[in-house]
């Protein structure tokens, strides 16, 4: 049964558009969508490494920056005499720097930071995120400081044979998002069921006891942290492309903890986790709305987070798991129970 | 060099409140092994207890500074109890988590029930500064600065001459021995948090009349109690306390000499140094994980 309801999910959600003109709640599910993929990268790194980055916004934020900069081009002076001026590219290619810029960031800080683990490792991404949103911020020649970056141009994605599409509408918007929040899933699970998914977890329950068998932590460890950045770096370009606005309050602490809220409520380390997170918290905020103000739906937020952790402390997917194996269970016992209690008789 | 000297000055009266911040965070990490992001919330929350009690209340400056330390105080507390007290065992990210939840209910009430505007906290300081030579301070720094050294001088004492320090110390040595000579480690947690939360209150309550007070002044904070835990190690007080001056330092310094825009960002790079070149921290105990 389970091997089936990821194919019969996403069926139902590309259905989504068909049925839903309200543009706002399909921009309410665009946003969720771009905030779930950035979760399902987080996942790799707290799901399977178990190593919490409360910085991964950074790398949602330098992706959205890297793409806006090469769709927009800039020009600046380094140490004064240098300039580099680099003219718009395609917005395409904005995604693919963004993805490969982000990846690379996420190679250095799993580098340099993975010398740590715990609570260092975890103060670590935070002072990352914050100083990259600091010079987000003071380098105004690059990224405009707090006037954002602006006009920032629409994807634009060529079909071999049938030419190029500008995503204008919201529907289209949708199903990119889609596309890409599909793509990041099967990364995930084709890497997290194989051999460096086995180290990962491997490092996740016993450090010491996976590298005596082999097992090279800092290799594998960073190379997480690299595609899980290359992940959120894609998600991060998504996001630049679809407001057409992004100013260096992309790189909140907030998102950051949104994502860890999608992550933990759902269920980490488990594939569906940061789907079944990320649906219910980028609908909450619409379901909220009529209700409350925005500060108010914040304490909800909270509040639910503390009350997942209290109740459901493996999240929502693993339940589920086990409710689902329960019944499987329940079935196949039933008519083996049987014949024994005749022979009893 | 009377630039120096004014940048020497004015850091320490920024290293006093830091270092109350860090040593009330690196006192529950230390103790009780929780990663207590709700210490920027309460930094707010003493700020913000200060202002309430110096504007609506109409106490006298004097009386709103311990009120807001009490305040503070009855708040870890009771954070404590309903929160870390059912968790007690469970592992070190659950807690985390749990205290980003309750930092966000607390970060969010306030700018539900104080909006984002930022409010100013009234001094009864004369706004002329004292002027020494070529250095000058004014009265309230000098005020933020004594009592703050009071406050680190009170908790060092508390800490290390009385009989409810000396459990504390027990606890973090090893909390199931100390429970087997007596101590009622249960209690020795809820005073730990409500301690170290009285801390950070008290650091908002003295730099809330210096700065503005404004709902996210905690997110910084908190940053920054994090950047002198990691520089003093990870549980050391008297480490938590210089980090605090050195932080205040070096953004001080780097605000003056090489670009006021990266001010904040000083401490987040000093962590990441320290980190790269000794990951233990620069005063380290022995034990650390990983």
């Amino acid at each position: 049964m389970t091997r089936y309801l990821p194919p019969i999910v996403l069926v139902l959600l590309a259905l989504a558009p068909l049925w839903l003109k309200d543009p706002y709640l399909l921009n309410a599910l665009i946003t969720g969508g771009i905030f779930t993929i950035g979760a399902i990268s987080l996942n790799l790194l707290l799901g399977y490494t178990g190593q919490l980055s409360l910085g991964h916004i950074a790398f949602f934020g330098i992706g959205a920056y890297a793409s806006a900069l090469t769709t927009l081009g800039f020009d600046v002076g380094l140490f004064g005499d240098i300039r580099i001026v680099h003219a718009g590219w395609h917005p395409f290619a904005g995604l693919l720097v963004a993805i490969l810029v982000s990846g690379a960031c996420g190679y250095v800080v799993g580098r340099l930071s993975f010398r740590v683990r715990g609570a260092y490792f975890v103060i670590v991404t935070i002072c990352f995120a914050e100083v990259v949103r600091l010079v987000a911020l003071n380098w105004i020649e690059l990224t405009q400081g707090p006037l954002a970056l602006t006009s920032i141009p629409q994807m634009k994605i060529g079909f071999p044979g049938l030419g190029e599409m500008t995503l204008r509408t919201k529907a289209q918007n949708y199903y990119l998002m889609l596309a890409v929040a599909t793509l990041a899933y099967v990364v995930v699970a084709r890497l997290v069921g194989s051999r460096f998914g086995r180290a990962m977890r491997g490092l996740k329950e016993n450090e010491q006891l996976a590298m005596s068998v082999g097992v090279n932590a800092t290799r594998t460890l960073t190379v997480a942290a690299a595609i899980s950045a290359a992940i959120a770096g894609a998600a991060g370009s998504l996001y630049a492309h679809y407001f057409r606005i992004i100013d260096p309050d992309v790189f909140l602490f907030a998102y950051t903890v949104t994502m860890v809220i999608m992550v933990v409520s759902g269920g980490k380390g488990a594939l569906a986790g940061p789907v079944i997170g990320g649906l219910i918290f980028g609908t909450l905020p619409v379901a909220l709305r009529p209700y409350m103000a925005p500060e108010a739906q914040w304490i909800v937020y909270g509040a639910v987070l503390i009350a997942i952790l209290f109740v459901m402390p493996r999240g929502i997917a693993p339940y589920l798991d086990d409710w689902f194996a329960g019944r499987a269970a329940a079935r196949s016992s039933a008519p083996v129970a049987k014949p024994q209690l005749e022979g009893q008789s | 060099m009377d630039q120096f000297l004014q940048h020497l000055v004015n850091a320490m009266v920024l290293g006093g409140a830091y270092a109350l911040l860090g040593i009330g965070l690196t006192l529950i990490f230390g103790i009780m092994n929780v990663v207590n992001f709700t210490h920027g919330a309460l930094y707010t929350f003493g700020a913000y207890a200060m202002f309430i009690a110096s504007t609506a209340l109409g106490l006298n400056f004097f009386v709103a500074l311990p009120f807001a330390i009490v305040a503070g105080l009855a708040l870890g507390a009771a954070i404590e109890l309903t929160l870390l007290r059912p968790l007690r065992g469970a592992d070190i990210d659950t807690t985390m988590l749990v205290m980003i939840g309750a930092g966000i209910i607390l970060q969010s009430g306030t700018l539900w029930a104080f909006g984002g505007v930022a409010k100013a906290i009234p001094s009864p300081f004369p706004d002329a500064p004292l002027t020494l030579g070529s250095v000058s301070i004014s009265w309230l720094r000098l005020f933020v600065l004594v009592a703050a050294a009071t406050l680190i001088a009170v908790a060092y004492a508390l800490i290390n001459g009385s009989r409810l320090g000396r459990a504390m110390r027990a606890t973090f040595q090893d909390s199931d021995a100390a429970a087997l000579m007596g101590v009622n480690v249960r209690f020795i947690y809820t005073a730990t948090f409500a301690l170290g939360s009285s801390l950070s209150a008290a650091a908002g309550a003295l730099l809330g009349p210096v700065y503005v007070v404004f709902p996210q002044m905690g997110d910084l904070a908190a940053v920054k109690a994090f950047a002198i835990v990691i520089l003093g190690g990870l549980g050391s007080i008297s480490g938590a306390t210089l980090g605090g001056f050195i932080l205040a330092l070096a953004e001080e310094f780097g605000a003056g000499y090489v670009s006021s825009g990266y001010r904040d960002a000083m401490g987040f790079l000093i962590i990441i140094a320290v980190l790269l070149a000794k990951p233990t921290g620069l005063f380290a105990r022995a034990e650390r994980v990983g």
